[in-house]
């Protein structure tokens, strides 16, 4: 039995737990409003809230529903679009009609639904930057996404300067029932689900379902499916002394906006904005990212590269085993069916310590990457200490360049030194040829991201311009 | 006035075909696609299908009751393959069962067997084959060969140009109910409901009138459901048919890309030659269109091509051949601007390539080759209000390119990475049907007694904007307030023999036979009052804001009371409305006339940095003036280039349709083919209204078509983005194939690397 609250209604329901939210919203529920565009996460049509409680006060979220499992609703809000409508268009709505952003209306639900979604959880002012992220997770073919930036003017005056749930619902932009759905999901019973050291090999743990639906889509109504989410003691993000312990279940989002992971990557909140949408980045979790094993997984080449070990377990058992050593082949690592990835341990960086993330796709955002490039780097006395580059892309697994480290270590800074980096690591890999380039251009760009890795870290001691002119 | 068509969108109620109510007893159909690309059907093998629990039937080509066709210009595609299969993706069975899944999950459960046979993908290697759909076309002007030893600079070069596909956010789908008496009612997603109505007849083999076919909106369609929606619709309702219960087909985004034909790849090879001071004087081009397994429009699609080919220039001396090349691909289809963008982008090719070895800048050669008032186009159409000079020049006033040249020179001198690059992109679109007759549209116009109004027309909406500019219109004819007026779907049982909502035509077309009706019915109104009220001077009876005015004064008398009264004087207020474009024809064998009732200039400017180390690449700005005629709702008309730009940008840089050598589609799905978001698209974009100079006959309102044209200012992006790369690598002799992605860019900067 799932139950939830479907926009202002108690809902509870006996379906198959794989079911899709989008599918239960358009066969089951009629509710029409949420469109279907891909059913891969692409392009942002299903898009709708899941609002849950969160230290005591609801926070919602916009979430790609095709890739999203109904048995995961338990104890939570789902709001669509009609959830959204109240009798006079909502400022939301009003600014798209005014600006004229939509023009054949399919993928307008769906963003609607984001930029209230945004306007509920923005804490400060609304910006174009952020109408931006709102939209990340949508494609609209017919407006060039001009009038719906134009949104951002209205949206601004509306507001004037309040964000957040309650400003919302003293302004009349939201519908009233909003109000009572803290009290209405406290009502809910906790879900009745298995224990964690239970998990057995027929199950199929789902963290995120971003991998899971888009790859293995009809396996997942018929068999068992764990919804790991329901579980709160794998998520959130502690520090040790020597590590910081991240939650498998912590979504990129979550990861990108925490204090202490800001402070040991400095940048990642530029990275993040490449690595999915939004949406996506609302659900995906680091878990997924790594068991998913996929060559070219971004979070896992960060990881990689910054010396992350994990924690697996299996019934009341746990074991440690360090993320570089992890993986056994293409989409096969050493995880056994039954165990569970628990925690990610990222040791704290050396102080000095430098990090670095590029990453080169066809589109620069929402796109899976061609290649990408991580390094940790530090240097004493333009001397390197220790070293460490990962790749992805370009290998069947993550790949660490670890000879390319090691050789680094008592090297200076020098163009010499990147050039030999350079060749040594196109030795290293293996790429082949595919839609996100031949095995070629992955070459020459594992090369170039090297090459950048430097230039940014070493603006003074290597140049882009010395590559190619002795060249 | 209310945006009603917004309204209901931004609140999620406007209904697609499968939004509406379920009718009792929906079943749902899905359709095996041929998992190779040529080959011979040994079996199918349906039996685990059939055993599935809520299965209802399955079809194959031998169940289809009446013909199995649905070609439209020419007749060689079947419905469903009966022996061979010639592309991968072609439908060889529909299975229908109680609900969706359960229909997917069949048609995964039958087992085909093919002999595969060799497969061509290269529109060349058909060529060399034989395998061509029509016949090659030539069209010619004055006498290339004369002219080659004249030109100070003679260049030749050659074009690849990748396909797009369309990516309308609402995939394909349609819902077809059987109807007492023999008839079908089908609900398609379609931008040719008559098309839609012939091949269902055909494949039922039932008479025209036993088909009505509805159309209440379309989520994005851009060429892609003008022949291509027909197919499905006529799955949806010979299922229904041999069923008798109403069945809906909607295809998954992977299907959709899988099964459906997209824009046409080319490969062209050109030859230009120009005297020393940039004049071209003699152009010859060589297009051999990639039209995929069947003709489809391709014919139709390659024929604009030959009439763009030398876009908003004056060539004096062309020889321009062209040929439609069938290959194992889906069959290649309509898409915003219908082969006129192929075309332009090999023009600007070669432009370029012949300024490259004249030593001038694009700008100049452009400039001094604008096709002016008077010129003839290579085929025979003497060129009338063409603007694009104009443009051009208002263009370099306000924005001054050789300043933006020297802004960026003088970027690129400061810096060594990152490099800017710019392109101007002239467009000139011909508009009108290029077959003639097609160019005709009717409309039905009601006025009720309440004094509300409905208009129908063969126009169909798909995000255009079409109804509120059709309200529009039709309010200010009938000089009342546009709340009042309702715009119906489009339905063949109310408007006939429609044509397609295509060509950028749909509005003029349309808006033209609505006119007609409304008028038609203000006449009797007006004539009514004239005789009531006993005036004699019938031409000064206006209805204006609702009141009917005498010599511009009230006369006590507004819309409703006149409306009622007109109804118990048993005066008809409803009008059917026609139109058909005068003044155009052409001679297909003389290859000359007079295609098209006017033409659609405009001038870009798109800037663009790339990083040379990555290859990566932003643009940066782009900057239009568009000759829009008179406008009509400038905010819908600024969507329509905006959207159509973004199309045009991706098209020649992300959007990487490729296929590999057994036919297969290598982006088949939203996670490798990549469309322009919000990110990708510049967030400098200008566009300016061209103030109205010489109008044009026959347009609504002297509004111009505004659908297509725009796409090709996307084609300035390829050459900003190729002026940047040569500003990092002056020595390299860059190529004109596209699109231009990230990876070509990075490989064609370092053509060391490779050895
Ligand atoms: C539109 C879209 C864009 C994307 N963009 C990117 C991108 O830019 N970069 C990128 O790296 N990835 C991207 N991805 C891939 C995906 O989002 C990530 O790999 C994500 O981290 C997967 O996490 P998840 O929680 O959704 O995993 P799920 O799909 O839930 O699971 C993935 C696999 O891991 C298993 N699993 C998950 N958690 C655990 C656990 N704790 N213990 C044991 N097994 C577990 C599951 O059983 C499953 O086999 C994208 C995906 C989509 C749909
Ligand atoms: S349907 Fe496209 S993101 Fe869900
Ligand atoms: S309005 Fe058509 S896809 Fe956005």
């Amino acid at each position: 039995m799932t139950r939830f609250i479907l926009n202002n209604t108690e809902t509870c329901i006996d379906l198959p737990a794989g079911l899709s939210v989008l599918d239960y919203l358009r066969h089951n529920q009629r509710l029409t409003g949420t469109k279907e565009g891909c059913r891969e996460g692409d392009c942002g049509a299903c898009v709708t809230l899941i609002g849950e409680l969160w230290q005591n006060k609801m926070r919602y979220l916009p979430v790609a529903t095709c890739l999203t499992p109904l048995c995961e609703l338990h104890g939570k809000h789902l709001v669509t679009i009609e959830g959204l409508s109240m009798d006079d268009l909502s400022p939301v709505q009003q600014a798209i009609l005014d600006k004229k952003a939509s023009q054949c209306g399919f993928c307008t639900p769906g963003i609607t639904v984001s930029l209230t979604g945004l306007l509920m959880q923005l804490d400060g002012d609304l910006s174009e930057e952020q109408i931006k992220r709102a939209l990340s997770g949508h494609l609209c073919r017919c407006t060039g996404y001009s009038s719906l930036k134009l949104t951002l003017a209205p949206l601004k005056k509306r507001m004037s300067g309040r964000t957040g749930i309650d400003a919302l619902l003293e302004m009349g932009m939201l519908p009233d029932y909003f109000r009572s759905i803290p009290e209405r999901l406290k009502r809910i019973p906790l879900p009745e689900i298995k224990q964690l050291d239970q998990i057995g090999s027929d199950d199929i743990p789902l963290a995120g379902g971003t991998d899971l639906y888009a790859q293995h889509r009809d396996k997942l109504t018929q068999n068992r499916i764990v919804p790991l989410n329901l579980y709160p003691e794998l998520k959130g993000i502690r520090s040790d002394k020597n590590a910081i312990r991240v939650g498998a279940l912590t979504t990129f989002e979550s990861f990108a906006q925490d204090p202490e992971i800001r402070r040991i990557i400095p940048g990642i909140e530029n990275y993040i904005k490449k690595i999915a949408s939004w949406q996506i980045r609302n659900r995906a979790t680091i878990g997924g990212n790594i068991i998913n094993a996929s060559p070219i997984g971004d979070i896992t080449i960060l990881l990689l590269t910054m010396g992350a070990e994990l924690i697996l377990q299996q019934g009341k058992s746990q074991r440690v085993i360090q993320l570089s050593q992890f993986y056994k082949g293409y989409k096969q690592t050493d995880k056994k069916s039954d165990e569970i990835l628990t925690e990610i341990r990222i040791p704290i960086p050396e102080p000095g310590s430098l990090i670095h993330f590029e990453k080169i796709s066809k589109r620069r955002h929402l796109d899976i990457a061609s290649v990408n490039s991580a390094i940790k780097i530090r240097v004493n006395k333009n001397q390197i200490q220790d070293a460490r580059i990962g790749v992805g892309g370009v290998a069947p697994i993550p790949l660490l360049l670890g000879e390319v480290g090691q050789k680094l270590i008592g090297c200076p800074v020098s163009v010499h030194t990147v050039r030999q980096a350079a060749s040594l690591a196109i030795k290293s890999i293996s790429p082949i040829d595919d839609i996100r380039g031949s095995a070629a251009y992955k070459q020459l760009l594992t090369r170039q991201l090297i090459i950048a890795h430097f230039t940014l870290l070493f603006p003074d001691q290597v140049k882009a311009r010395d590559f190619y002119e002795a060249d | 006035m209310k945006p009603i068509e917004l309204d209901l969108h931004t609140r999620g109620i406007s209904q697609y075909v499968d939004d509406m109510p379920r009718p009792e007893g929906l079943l749902f159909a899905a359709v095996l696609p041929s998992p190779v690309a040529h080959g011979i059907i040994r079996s199918l093998g349906t039996d685990r299908a059939l055993q599935i629990h809520g299965v209802s039937a399955l079809f194959a080509a031998q169940d289809i009751p009446g013909e199995n066709q649905i070609g439209t210009i020419i007749q060689d595609e079947p419905m469903l393959a009966e022996k061979e299969v010639h592309y991968m993706g072609q439908p060889l069975a529909i299975v229908v069962a109680e609900e969706l899944e359960i229909a997917r999950k069949a048609v995964r459960a039958i087992h085909v067997e093919i002999d595969e046979l060799p497969v061509i993908v290269d529109p060349k290697e058909a060529y060399q084959q034989g395998e061509i759909i029509g016949s090659p076309r030539l069209f010619a002007s004055g006498d290339v060969e004369l002219m080659w030893e004249k030109c100070d600079a003679v260049v030749q070069g050659s074009c690849d140009i990748g396909g797009q596909e369309h990516v309308y956010l609402e995939t394909q789908r349609a819902r077809a109910l059987p109807m007492e008496g023999k008839r079908m009612t089908v609900y398609s997603a379609t931008q040719s409901p008559y098309t839609v109505q012939r091949v269902i007849s055909k494949i039922l083999g039932l008479p025209l009138h036993a088909i009505e076919v509805d159309v209440k909106r379309l989520g994005g369609a851009f060429g892609g459901k003008e022949n291509q929606a027909s197919l499905w619709a006529a799955i949806a309702a010979m299922s229904a048919w041999i069923l008798q219960k109403p069945v809906e087909l909607v295809l998954t985004r992977a299907e959709d890309m899988q099964m459906t034909g997209k824009r046409h790849p080319y490969i062209s090879d050109f030859k230009i030659g120009a005297t020393r001071d940039g004049k071209i004087l003699a152009y010859e081009v060589h297009h051999y269109q990639n039209a995929g397994a069947s003709a489809d429009l391709s014919t139709a699609i390659l024929e604009r091509t030959l009439f763009h080919s030398a876009n908003s220039y004056y060539i004096p001396n062309t020889r321009i051949f062209g040929v439609s090349c069938r290959t194992n691909l889906q069959p290649h289809t309509a898409f915003r601007g219908f082969g006129g963008p192929q075309a332009m982008f090999v023009m600007e090719s070669a432009l370029t390539k012949v300024a490259e070895a004249l030593g001038m800048t694009r700008e100049e050669v452009q400039c001094e080759n604008l096709l002016t008032d008077g010129k003839y186009f290579p085929y025979g159409q003497q060129a009338q209000a063409i603007e694009v000079l104009t443009c051009w020049y208002e263009m370099d006033a306000k924005y001054d390119f050789d300043l933006v040249r020297e802004r960026v020179e003088s970027y690129n001198a400061d810096h060594f990475e990152t490099k800017k690059g710019f392109a101007v992109m002239p467009i000139c679109f011909g508009i009108s049907f290029t077959s003639s007759f097609m160019n005709q549209a009717g409309a039905l116009v009601h006025v009720y007694t309440d004094g509300s109004v409905s208009v129908s027309t063969g126009g169909v909406e798909m995000g255009q904007g079409l109804n509120a500019n059709l309200a529009l219109i039709t309010a200010r004819a009938f000089g009342i307030n546009p709340d009042r007026i309702t715009v119906e779907s489009t339905n063949t049982t109310r408007v006939a023999n429609m044509s397609p909502s295509a060509a950028s035509t749909t509005l003029h077309l349309n808006g033209q036979a609505a006119l007609i009706a409304v008028k038609e019915i203000k006449n009797r109104l007006i004539s009514m009052i004239t005789k009531e009220l006993n005036l004699d001077a019938y031409a000064s009876v206006k209805i204006k804001n609702e009141r009917v005015l005498f010599e511009g004064h009230k006369t006590g008398w507004d819309w409703e009371r006149l409306v009622q009264k007109a109804y118990f004087s048993r005066v008809d207020l409803s009008a059917h409305g026609f139109y058909a474009t005068p003044n155009i024809y052409f001679d297909r064998d003389q290859k000359k006339g007079r295609p098209f009732a006017y033409h659609v200039c405009g001038v870009a400017l798109i800037e663009a940095t790339v990083d040379c180390l990555r290859g990566v690449y932003t643009l940066d700005s782009v900057k239009i003036l568009h000759d829009i005629g008179e406008s009509l709702d400038w905010e819908v008309e600024m969507g329509q280039i905006q959207g159509a730009l973004a199309q045009g940008l991706g098209w020649m840089t992300l959007e990487d349709l490729r296929y590999d050598d057994h036919g297969r589609l290598l982006s088949p799905t939203l996670a490798e083919y990549k469309t322009p978001d919000v990110y990708f698209m510049p967030d400098e974009i200008e566009i300016t209204p061209l103030n109205q100079r010489e109008t044009v006959d026959g347009l609504p309102y002297g509004n111009k078509a505004v659908g297509e044209p725009p796409f090709m200012y996307g084609i300035g992006a390829f050459f900003a983005i190729r002026d940047a790369m040569r500003a990092f690598r002056p020595d390299i002799d860059f190529g004109f194939d596209a699109p231009m992605t990230p990876e070509r860019v990075l490989m064609a900067l370092h053509p060391e690397f490779n050895s």
